[in-house]
């Protein structure tokens, strides 16, 4: 019964990598750029939920609503101040802007707060389910539910609200998606918010179920949870959710297995492989270079 | 013949350059904490300069340059105090590794293009990180012992050899063969140049030269940790090239001077630094995001490296 316990754990930190990696994976469908800066706004949001609930005195959901408000505008203003301009500019530009955003977020957080980690206070009520055997902590199946729900909720607004619709036109063809009357700029906002928004809310629930937080938490699950989008093929929704729970359960079971030193060297060779063999990842279809 | 000259006149420089810093230093005129900077300036060039002729020159965005500088530092570190050979070996010993090490991870990921091969050597950055954590012979995490091998005599001869290297490289056909990959690669490989040639033989020169300033890296600490080789080293690297110029060597040596200057003065204020390195690469790359020489310079290359050494050699 072990392996399934850890198989638990892993889906459990595979739908924290998951809802991460479905913010990278929407901007990066709608402007082929990687948001570097998203592992930051998950530390955003698991800090904004930490202060609700210490200093506020907010409950568990309102705090995590709050997170993903507070993140959507963070994600917003990024976009506005930093890549906006960067639409036509080369790749390189664009990616150095990311990671020069995504080292401002996090020094300037350790210089307002100091880089020492923080207790997330214990909001959930901790209990063990035994399921078959299994004991299940309730942080798992709140993971779980939450995850679920905004994925749901993500589907329902890609596959059924207008501006879902106009994600979806603007990552096909921005240019042709603008002649059709769509607006292009506003469309990509309410991307940068949506993925934002659920960066903040992964962050607050990374909190609940390890405890504890720090100003440069991002930097690795942000890595990961893009590893996971490339796993699944980046900008296709169904395949950063999928990556995740992935690549979550590959390094539970390594860890298990007694290798957890080698854990992140094992995301690294995932992603490495699957750019050598399958770049366009696990759901992509090949595309041919246009000249 | 330009050419030639330009070089002569460099190297008579170079060594005028070095006879004074040197003669002002036996006269105890720099004292040693300069002498210091002086060596970390030096190595920040080579770092500099290798990469640039990965990123400025080839135009492959590698963020994965931390990995080869520890490759060279673990290697040359190895070398000296386990194995006993003298200095300047494992210095050549440690960039030959590197340069391996390049080869290897080359061949393969420069298949990809643009963002991809950016993830893909930070990835391998990362792994040659973790693997050195865990190797328990070179101390893992705890790091490894080092004597101080490194002066101002072997930092200074690596870097004019380094910039001679590099400089000749660019002005020769592979190097114009280099640039036009960096231009538009899909037209290089349609006038007949074997792209992933070039691409691969530039990251492994790259990683040589990385790999010689890990060792005079290491030799010039007591003590070397896997934690001083991960990503923020490879984006300290970057900022050099990016800031200087894609594309420009002498805009790479600039900046790899200036910021290196910057940060001895705010080492007490890591997090200041890291706010000022971040704004100003954002900054830049929003309002000039060819850097701040862009690709020009070449033709009064040589007058304006001076100028500027030696504005910082009295001030540094």
């Amino acid at each position: 019964m072990e392996w399934i316990q850890q198989l638990v754990n892993g889906i459990s930190l595979g739908s924290i990598y998951a809802l991460i990696a479905l913010g990278y994976t929407m901007v990066y469908g709608i402007i082929k750029l990687i948001n570097f800066a998203h592992g930051e706004v998950f530390m955003i949001g698991a800090f904004v939920g930490f202060y609700a609930i210490r200093g506020l005195g907010l409950g568990l959901f309102p705090a995590l609503l709050l997170a993903m408000l507070v993140c959507a505008s963070l994600g917003v203003i990024i976009e506005r101040i930093a890549y906006k301009r960067l639409r036509h500019a080369t790749r390189i530009a664009a990616l150095t802007t990311a990671i020069g955003v995504s080292l401002f977020i996090q020094y300037v957080t350790i210089y307002f707060r100091g880089a020492q980690p923080e207790g997330y206070p214990d909001v959930f009520p901790s209990a063990n389910f035994k399921i078959f055997g299994v004991s299940i902590s309730s942080q798992s199946i709140f993971i779980l539910v939450v995850s679920i729900l905004l994925m749901i909720m993500l589907q329902f607004i890609v596959h059924r609200t207008k501006i879902g619709k106009a994600m979806r036109a603007v990552s096909h063809d921005a240019e042709a998606a603008q002649l059709m009357g769509i607006n292009v700029d506003n469309t990509i906002s309410a991307t940068f918010a949506i993925g934002s928004a659920l960066a903040g809310a992964a962050g607050v629930i990374f909190g609940v179920y390890y405890g504890k937080i720090e100003p440069l938490m991002g930097i690795m699950p942000g890595l990961k949870a893009f590893i996971a989008a490339v796993l699944g093929g980046i900008g296709i929704i169904p395949g950063a959710m999928v990556g995740g729970l992935l690549l979550g359960v590959v390094e539970t079971f390594v860890s298990a297995a007694g290798y957890s030193m080698w854990r992140d060297a094992v995301a690294f060779i995932i992603l490495i492989l699957i750019l050598l063999f399958k770049p366009t990842g696990l759901f992509g279809k090949n595309m041919r270079e246009k000249v | 013949m330009k050419n030639t000259k330009g070089f002569w006149g460099f190297l008579i420089f170079a060594f005028a350059f070095y006879g004074i810093s040197q003669l002002l230093m036996v006269m105890n005129i720099i004292p040693y904490h300069y002498v210091n900077t002086m060596v970390f300036i030096a190595i920040n060039i080579i770092l500099a300069v290798s990469l640039h002729i990965v990123i400025g020159v080839t135009g492959q965005f590698s963020l994965g340059h931390a990995g080869f500088l520890a490759i060279g530092a673990y290697v040359s570190a190895i070398m000296t105090m386990k194995l006993q050979l003298p200095f300047f070996v494992a210095l050549f010993v440690g960039g030959t590794i590197a340069a391996l090490a390049g080869l290897v991870v080359g061949i393969p990921s420069l298949r990809l293009k643009g963002d991809y091969l950016a993830i893909a050597t930070l990835g391998f950055g990362e792994i040659i990180r973790i693997m050195f954590l865990n190797i328990d012979y070179v101390g893992g995490a705890a790091g490894m012992q080092v004597s101080h091998l490194t002066t101002w005599t072997y930092a200074f001869v690596c870097l004019v050899i380094t910039i001679v290297v590099i400089v000749n490289l660019t002005n020769s056909s592979h190097g114009r063969a280099c640039i036009s990959i960096r231009e538009d690669e899909i037209a290089a490989d349609a006038m007949g140049i074997n792209t992933t040639y070039y691409k691969v033989a530039a990251f492994t020169l790259g990683s040589f030269f990385a790999g010689v300033a890990g060792g005079l890296y290491a030799h010039n600490f007591y003590i070397i940790q896997p934690g001083n080789f991960g990503f923020i080293k490879s984006i300290d690297i970057l900022i050099f090239v990016v800031l200087g110029g894609l594309g420009s060597m002498s805009g790479a040596v600039i900046a790899a001077i200036l910021l290196t200057v910057v940060s001895t003065f705010l080492q007490g204020y890591a997090e200041t630094r890291m706010i000022i390195y971040s704004l100003v690469l954002i900054i830049v790359m929003l309002y000039r995001p060819q850097g701040l020489m862009g690709t020009s310079e070449i033709t009064s290359w040589f007058k304006k490296k001076g100028g500027k050494s030696n504005d910082n050699r009295t001030t540094a």
